[in-house]
């Protein structure tokens, strides 16, 4: 059974210097609460993988605003310009991954692999470094597994077992990130009754989901 | 000319088929949804988790549970379906899109594709890009022919690759360039320009297709 927990509670078993994924695509589908919350807080050093950098004063773009991410993991980051000011000052680090290969990355991170070979990033800088791998005459790259201590996600009904069901396009990245971290803490937009969420349509199953937060958005 | 983003944007449209799953990236490839000849319906992919995706909702009800790959609020045809990222991905590298139709900032005649960053000026990142250019079908870029008169189409592209050797097509306001063994091969011309002109906007030799045509939409 997952617990609940206030806001306040589920930012404290977040560390200075702990890695964090943070679901959601240009802040659709982000745990908004959460965010507010560990602004609020002032954890430090964090290493923030996330899709994006959002919109300025909009979602992870908080954490990134206020100097809480040392390193930024994301495919895109071009609709907050706070994050290029930070980049060039040198406050803020980023790598920049495909957006296919990072899903991909989460998932064999929460999948118990070892890694994914991809035919994306072949010939470009994202090769440098990786191992060239052929396979019936083609050249793949192997990327390896993507874990992080804490894991947020969001969803819009998750039940007391935390279950989780997403509305919309906020699937994104929370399904493979709730696979792929030590700690995961989902906000819920509603908490629901046991029972409220059929099973054929459960996404993220409860027993990945460690700790619920009920955002109460609607 | 007067509208150069939407004659492009038609003439791509002219290359899409019924059926086809299409992923249109952000700006003028849009567009290319306006302009679907009668009796084509394609499914369109949005990266970020639509497989249908319909028009752009009116601000009234759009919800901000749906957007597109641009952040931008969207809506969901009806039998469309919502994705996560790794699924939508797995669409995208399994070769289950037909045609991404997507912007550069440089292209070269072997079909190599740079549009994700300007080394110390610019970095944006590449999003879904050099995912979408491995995995679909057949490529198409669309742009205008130059950047404000500097060349964009090039013999070799002198920014970080998005990816090699993977453009089938280039469409601009001069004309249509296939990718093809031997190099850039002009096989449509809008005739408001004449051939020098278009040569002279291109920065690799073009070849002049013997079955060139006047570009219309």
């Amino acid at each position: 059974m997952a617990k609940v927990v206030s806001v306040e509670e589920a930012v404290c078993l977040i560390k200075d210097g702990d890695a964090v994924m943070i679901g959601g695509f240009m802040g659709c589908g982000s745990p908004h609460k959460v965010i507010d919350a560990l602004a609020k807080k002032g954890t430090k050093n964090l290493t923030v993988m996330c899709n994006d950098g959002a919109w300025p004063e909009f979602g992870v773009a908080k954490l990134i605003t206020s100097g809480q991410v040392k390193k930024l993991i994301a495919t895109h980051v071009g609709l907050n310009p706070e994050v290029g000011k930070k980049m060039n000052t040198g406050e803020l680090q980023v790598e920049l991954i495909p957006q296919g290969t990072f899903a991909e990355r989460i998932r064999c991170g929460g999948n118990g692999m070892g890694g994914f070979l991809t035919l994306t990033g072949f010939g470009t800088i994202i090769a440098d470094g990786k191992q060239v791998i052929s396979i019936d005459g083609k050249d793949y790259l192997l990327e390896l597994p993507l874990r992080a201590d804490v894991a947020i996600i969001c969803g819009n009904k998750i039940d007391p077992k935390g279950n989780v069901w997403y509305r919309g396009t906020t699937r994104n990245f929370n399904v493979v990130m709730a696979t792929a971290a030590d700690l995961v803490i989902a906000e819920a937009d509603n908490v629901v009754e046991l029972g409220k969420i059929e099973p054929e349509n459960v996404v993220t199953q409860g027993i990945f989901v460690d700790y619920i937060v009920n955002g109460g958005n609607a | 000319m007067k509208d150069a983003k939407g004659f492009i944007a038609a003439r791509v449209a002219k290359e899409l088929k019924d059926g086809n799953v299409v992923s249109l990236g952000i700006g003028l490839p849009t567009q290319v949804e306006n302009y679907l000849p009668e009796g084509v319906r394609i499914t369109l992919l949005s990266e970020n988790g639509i497989v249908g995706e319909g028009l752009m909702p009116s601000a009234d009800d759009a919800s901000s549970y749906v957007v597109d790959a641009g952040g931008e609020p969207a809506s969901v045809l009806i039998g469309g379906s919502f994705v996560d990222s790794a699924v939508s991905f797995g669409i995208i590298r399994g070769g289950h899109v037909d045609v991404t139709v997507i912007g550069a900032l440089e292209v070269d005649e072997e079909g190599n594709l740079s549009n994700w960053i300007i080394p110390g000026k610019k970095v944006p990142g590449m999003g879904g890009a050099m995912d979408l250019v491995v995995g679909a079908q057949k490529v198409i870029i669309a742009m205008g022919h130059t950047n404000k008169g500097a060349h964009k189409i090039l013999k070799k592209c002198t920014l970080p690759f998005t990816a090699i050797k993977e453009v089938d097509m280039i469409v601009t306001e001069m004309g249509v360039m296939a990718v093809t063994d031997k190099g850039l091969e002009l096989v449509e011309y809008n005739p408001e320009f004449t051939l020098e002109q278009i040569q002279a906007a291109t920065g690799a030799q073009l070849i002049i297709s013997p079955n060139l045509k006047r570009m219309a939409v």
